[in-house]
């Protein structure tokens, strides 16, 4: 049995704008499998469906059409026995802000029927950190605290499967860190884990991931797996004037792709054996201290590379 | 049920912590009751008076003079015949005429009846049917003096009590206050039945936290009853205060029995809670909540007998008042406090304020399903 199945969702929202009717498909068509103790990462930009899909399998959301079943459950018929099992973490802060980090705990613990010291051991590590501030109110606590309370109280009631929505938006990369060291953490402790991201760079802490961009899913795959089926050249290219660089380098027949990447351009060159041609036109063009250097793809360049296929 | 009780705990909690909820409940109401009824009083004073006195006996001169010795009335002009009492209207000499026709000593001595025939000056509507009203108060007053003079001295001594809650319902003194405090204690009630409520609700959806709860296995109707019980329990308690300050401030006790009152509120509380709640499912910010509420709560005060008496509205007016829940708190309030009539006088009220909350939370049920 897997943790997650979804089958052919498709979900279609009414938008008013400016009088008018629209429609707007925010998932289409869409079907893909967790494991059990899996952690799956959902990869996609702003808008992509990421919430709209993590709802429905949380129950809170109906599809238009498909199935879709949580550890064998399916959403519709047996939401109630999904809503025991799965924590859900939303995008948004949604605890109360006027109890505090203890009342916040103790409530979501006694809706779920159970005790914070039953399952205690499953936080600990998390509520360490939040302990000193347990009388505090959660409306009070810094944007990283929100969040491992947030955690906490997704997990309090020992959920065989945790839905994590975009847990990562908004937070400063020290915490970002963190977090992905505590879901590693839980990982271990056999629990399957849907986390959603618009950072492509953490694609590669996830075990298998699944690309979506307006509502299709665009592969379903390990990270080395994706990353491994780029087959095409890639230069990453700087100069000490980057803005006019890019001009240059859109201007070249020969480019077929040029798109910024830290601190380099990240370049698709129509011919692999071509990169000195390339370099002299650049250095023809007035470019000075200029570095071409074939790389490797990582998970990005994929991402790109697929997102661009797709539009 | 545990989880009822859990849901109950973490709302109060809450509402203690909410500082604006907490000023809305206990400081709002002593504000109302201690300024309401001194700002907003109607009573009119030096209504002039013209008198056409066909009898000329004792008994229509003590009417006379009781009309003038209650402070509101100054006689202006003294005619010898209605027709030159209505000229001295129209040279604005009076705003009213009071005729006391031939026989009337004998005809209220015989019959215990007599006729009296007011008219009023319909320029200045509020003077004249303020003016209006007082006379009429005034002449049953005289009227029951009358007959408790003529009944037999035993039957009289048995009557001190019904004399006492009498002198309240016909309010001796017109003193507007009497009559507006219950009508406070109404609107107060469904601020926080109809206004707390639905704020309450959608500001759960405006922070995301009904989200976080959708996914647990808290049941809908337990989330409903969780955010409704607290207020119903508030509105009591503000309803006390209420009471506690009409005493005190304004020495007005129910004539009738506060149990009446009581279980009319409760039920009244109900149905405002449901409509509270129906708003809800229909806002998703507070402040749409806020400007739908006091647009419908707007419309339900003004048409609710509350400042101006439903009578004296147009026929098609009327009629929609029967439409509007808080029109029979405030009638029914009235009738409790300032007549002292029982339950029994006042079932078919509750029987449709029933029917009220049922519809309400019905309708606001169904709704909630459907939303979400
Ligand atoms: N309640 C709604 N009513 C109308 N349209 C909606 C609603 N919720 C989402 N949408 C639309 O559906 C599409 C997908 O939205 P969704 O929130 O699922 O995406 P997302 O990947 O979570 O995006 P984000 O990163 O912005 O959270 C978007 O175009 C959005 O505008
Ligand atoms: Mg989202």
């Amino acid at each position: 049995m897997n943790a997650v199945s979804v089958e052919h969702i498709t979900k279609t929202y009414l938008q008013k704008e400016q009088k008018k009717e629209k429609k707007v498909t925010a998932l289409d068509d869409v079907s893909f499998t967790v494991d059990k103790g899996e952690l799956f990462g959902i990869i996609g930009p702003d808008g992509a469906g990421k919430t709209s899909l993590f709802r429905i399998l949380t129950t809170v959301l109906l599809a238009d059409s498909g199935k879709a079943s949580v550890e064998g459950l399916d959403v519709v018929k047996d939401y109630r026995k999904i809503r025991d099992r799965v924590g859900y973490m939303p995008g948004k802060f949604s605890l109360y802000q006027d109890l505090t980090v203890e009342e916040n705990l103790n409530f979501f613990a006694t809706i779920f029927n159970t005790t914070v010291k039953k399952n205690y051991e499953l936080i600990k590590d998390i509520y360490v950190q939040l302990e000193p501030f347990k009388k505090r109110r959660a409306g009070a606590l810094s944007g990283g605290m929100k969040q491992k309370l947030a955690l906490c109280c997704a997990l309090i009631h020992k959920p065989s499967i945790l839905f994590l929505d975009e847990p990562t938006t908004g937070v400063d990369p020290v915490s970002r860190r963190d977090f992905w060291d505590m879901i590693k953490k839980l990982k271990e402790q056999d629990i399957a884990i849907l986390v959603s991201t618009a950072y492509m760079d953490e694609a590669n802490m996830c075990e298998k991931i699944a690309l979506i961009q307006k509502g299709n899913i665009l592969t379903v795959s390990s990270p080395e797996k994706i990353t491994s089926e780029f087959d095409q050249p890639l230069l990453a290219v700087r100069s000490d004037d980057m803005y006019q660089l890019l001009y240059d380098l859109r201007a070249n027949k020969a480019v077929k792709e040029a798109y910024p990447f830290g601190a380099y351009y990240h370049v698709i060159p129509e011919d692999a054996n071509k990169t000195k041609e390339l370099e002299a036109y650049l250095q023809q063009k007035g470019q000075k201290d200029l570095e071409v250097k074939p790389i490797k793809a990582n998970i990005e360049d994929s991402f790109i590379a697929l997102m661009k296929k797709n539009d | 049920m545990r989880v009822l009780l859990f849901l109950l705990q973490k709302e109060f909690l809450q509402i203690f912590r909410n500082k604006t909820i907490l000023a809305i409940i206990f400081v709002a109401p002593v504000m109302q009751l201690l300024i309401l009824p001194n700002a907003a009083t109607f009573e009119v004073k030096n209504i002039m008076m013209s008198i056409v006195d066909r009898d000329h006996s004792s008994y229509s001169q003590k009417l006379v003079e009781k009309l003038r010795s209650s402070g509101y009335f100054i006689l202006t002009d003294y005619s010898a015949s209605y027709k030159d009492g209505l000229k001295a209207i129209e040279h604005k000499k009076a705003d009213l005429v009071i005729e006391i026709p031939a026989h009337f000593e004998r005809d209220l001595i015989r019959h215990s009846k007599a006729d009296i025939l007011i008219s009023v000056d319909a320029i200045n509507g509020v003077k004249a049917s303020v003016g209006g009203a007082y006379a009429t108060q005034i002449i049953s007053m005289f009227n029951r003096d009358i007959r408790a003079e003529w009944l037999p001295a035993t039957r009289y001594n048995n009557a001190p009590m019904i004399n006492i809650t009498y002198s309240n319902w016909y309010n001796p003194l017109m003193n507007y206050k009497t009559f507006f405090v219950p009508g406070i204690l109404v609107l107060l009630l469904t601020l926080v039945g109809g206004l707390l409520t639905a704020l309450n609700i959608v500001r759960e959806k405006e922070i995301g936290t009904i989200e976080q709860i959708n996914v647990t296995p808290i049941k809908k109707i337990q989330f409903i009853a969780g955010k409704l019980i607290p207020f119903w329990i508030t509105g009591l308690v503000i309803l006390t205060i209420g009471f506690i300050i009409s005493a005190l401030v304004y020495h007005i006790i129910p004539a009738g029995s506060f149990l009446t009152i009581y279980l009319f509120a409760a039920v009244y509380l109900v149905a405002f809670l449901g409509f509270g709640l129906l708003i809800s499912t229909y806002s998703n910010t507070q402040q749409q909540a806020l400007f739908v509420t006091f647009f419908f709560l707007m419309v339900f005060f003004l048409m609710s007998g509350m400042f101006t008496p439903i009578e004296s509205m147009p026929h098609w007016a009327q009629v929609l008042t029967y439409f509007n829940p808080v029109r029979y708190f405030v009638e029914v309030i009235r009738l409790v406090v300032l007549k002292g009539s029982s339950l029994f006088d006042v079932k078919r009220q509750l029987l449709v304020m029933c029917m009220f909350a049922l519809g309400f939370n019905t309708w606001a049920i169904v709704n909630y399903r459907k939303t979400t």
